[in-house]
């Protein structure tokens, strides 16, 4: 260290060197003001402090440059006192990211950080053209649209699972798994022969992207699939992976409007352009940066996402408590249609993706409160409009027989069943002070298998039971 | 001689209340206060004792005002309240109830050794 000039006895201090302890407490002050978790007010604290301790350290007789070094040193790191006030302001928005940022591995390695984008780059345009190599093929969008449904998934899934088997460092068996589930469902997809218009191949479009997305899991856990905490993080970041997937479409529809009408001024018709290239492949390179922009920005989205919930639990538990009246009494006697099973069927999934989503954010701990009664009536009364479904299912069974559409919603709505009447058991038990939430979320992380073997038995065997009608 | 991190950290609210049941303080004297009191065997990290004091003052124990220093720059002080007071008294009782169970059971350790030692001559005799 270089020593300051000092004065004649060698105490006291010279305009510059006071000058320069100025700057150096500006300096500092700027970077503990940069951290997330403190506040103005706490700046001035911490920099009343560190004057008081550099004055002590001064009048026992070090340079004002050392004195400010020793001094910040006593104070301690900036990332950890940041930490802390994060922790007791917990209101402070920006929290998670503070909390987030302890725990990120990649933390003090600036090349890996720097790295990323340009994988998230590389992978998203990898996306982007995958969905255009068909055409190379003579598949084009608009006459093979049964292939581009079938395989939607496999365009960007892939890149999603290499960024995230890159980011947590997978293990080579894990990339194999990955790899090799990926070529299964491509198999899988194109290798029936499918009938034209069947309900075999509309099932394999629905069912492998959840096969698939749950694929993507493995690599999003970096293969620790036994990992309860690891699947509720899955299950959290499938939901904000939604939300941001839907603002970047918000934006991206706005974007594609104001394309198209600017180039019509100029007598260019860009329709076609925004058809064949900017929506299909904005969509693809959308999903992986989505997914960056989850894992990059946790926290927004994680104090975003309980408001959402809080805000639509109370308006779906309205809306089912009105369905479980309205269906009694319009019963005509007949089977339930078609449409209305499928679109009871959409609100269910809705109302367990809400149930699921309320405990994700929840803190274990919790008491319950109101939050909770309401959502045990949403879940109950989804149980009710649940088995209003089932019937509806069995009853056009009973009267058109077995076809592969009312197999799979019966597979799936029993499924449903299993998992709201136990998740209403738990609750309740909840409510009554005999479980934590811990347990509530725990039935849900080990219900995540089920999924994945129903997707994967509906697109594996159905075609062939069905022989691919 | 050094003191676990454990130790420090569950004792560092009770000391910041003690302090201040003698009286408005602020930060910088509190933590020369802890390194008198302490003998110098507690070393804090400074910078911590901040994000502790806004912790006690959110549960209401402790509140705090803006004042100035005799320096004249700006300075935020502390003062207990009557609820810092109660936790306080509460405090001192489970402190009281750790440090009585531990002198008692080292002091059985002593006793049985003793206790056995005789046993033994006895049975030599």
């Amino acid at each position: 260290m270089v020593r300051a000039p000092r004065g004649r006895d060698g105490n006291v201090t010279t305009p510059d060197d006071e000058a320069g302890f100025e700057a150096q407490v500006a300096q500092w002050r700027e970077f503990i003001l940069g951290r997330r978790g403190v506040s103005a007010a706490d700046a001035d604290e911490l920099e009343s402090h560190l004057r008081d301790q550099a004055a002590d350290l001064q009048a026992s007789g070090l340079a004002p440059d050392e004195a400010f070094l020793v001094a910040v040193k006593r104070l301690g790191a900036q990332d950890e006192i940041s930490r802390e006030f994060a922790r007791v302001h917990s209101d402070r928005l920006w929290k998670q990211l503070v909390l987030s940022g302890a725990r990120e591995v990649d933390k003090g390695r600036p090349d890996r950080t720097r790295r990323e984008i340009w994988i998230v780059v590389g992978l998203a345009a990898l996306a982007a053209l995958a969905i255009k190599l068909p055409s190379l093929v003579g598949l084009y969008m608009n006459d093979q649209f049964e292939f581009y449904a079938r395989n939607a998934s496999l365009f960007f899934l892939p890149s999603l699972a290499a960024y995230f088997a890159w980011k947590r460092r997978a293990s080579g068996r894990t990339v194999g798994v990955l790899v090799a589930s990926f070529v299964a469902g491509g198999i899988l997809a194109n290798a029936y022969p499918f009938a034209s218009e069947g309900q075999t191949e509309l099932l394999t479009a629905l069912h492998l992207p959840i096969a698939l997305w749950l694929v993507v899991g493995l690599a999003y856990v970096g293969g620790e699939w036994r990992s309860h905490p690891g699947r509720m993080d899955f299950i959290r970041f499938t939901g904000e992976w939604v939300i941001y997937m839907s603002l970047i479409a918000l934006g991206g529809g706005v974007f594609t409007g104001i394309t198209v009408g600017a180039f019509s001024l100029f007598g260019v018709d860009a329709f076609a352009f925004a058809d064949e290239w900017l929506l299909p492949c904005g969509a693809m390179g959308a999903a992986i940066v989505a997914a960056w922009l989850v894992e990059a920005k946790q926290g927004i989205i994680e104090n975003l996402a309980p408001v959402l919930t809080k805000i639509f639990t109370p308006l779906f538990a309205a809306l089912l408590a009105a369905l479980v009246v309205t269906i009694p009494l319009t019963w005509t006697g007949k089977p339930m249609d078609r449409d209305a099973l499928i679109v009871l069927d959409l609100v269910l999934v809705l109302v367990l993706g809400l149930a699921l989503y309320a405990i994700s954010a929840r803190d274990a701990s919790d008491a319950p409160g109101l939050f909770d009664r309401l959502q045990f009536a949403l879940v109950v009364t989804a149980l009710v409009v649940d088995a209003f479904v089932l019937a509806g299912i069995l009853g056009r069974i009973g009267e058109y027989g077995f076809t592969a559409n009312r197999v799979a919603a019966l597979g799936e709505n029993l499924i449903l069943l299993a998992n709201l009447a136990w998740t209403a058991w738990l609750a309740l038990g909840f409510l009554r002070r005999r479980r934590t939430l811990a347990a509530t979320g725990r039935w849900q992380t080990s219900y995540v298998p089920v999924y994945l073997l129903w997707a994967v038995a509906v697109v594996a065997l159905f075609p062939p039971i069905f022989s691919f009608a | 001689m050094y003191i676990a991190k454990d130790l420090v950290a569950a004792s560092a609210a009770p000391m910041v209340l003690g302090i201040l049941a003698d009286g408005e303080s602020y930060g910088y004297a509190i933590l020369a206060r802890v390194r008198v009191l302490s003998g110098g065997h507690i070393e804090w990290t400074d910078g911590l004792l901040y994000p502790l004091l806004h912790r006690l003052e959110e549960q209401g124990l402790v509140e705090a005002t803006w004042g100035t220093a005799e320096n004249g720059r700006k300075r935020k002080y502390y003062r207990i309240t009557p609820r810092g007071r109660d936790s306080l008294a509460e405090h001192r009782r489970q402190w009281r109830a750790v440090t009585d169970a531990l002198r008692e059971t080292w002091g059985d350790v002593k006793g049985a050794a003793a206790w056995s030692a005789r046993l033994a001559e006895g049975m030599a005799t």
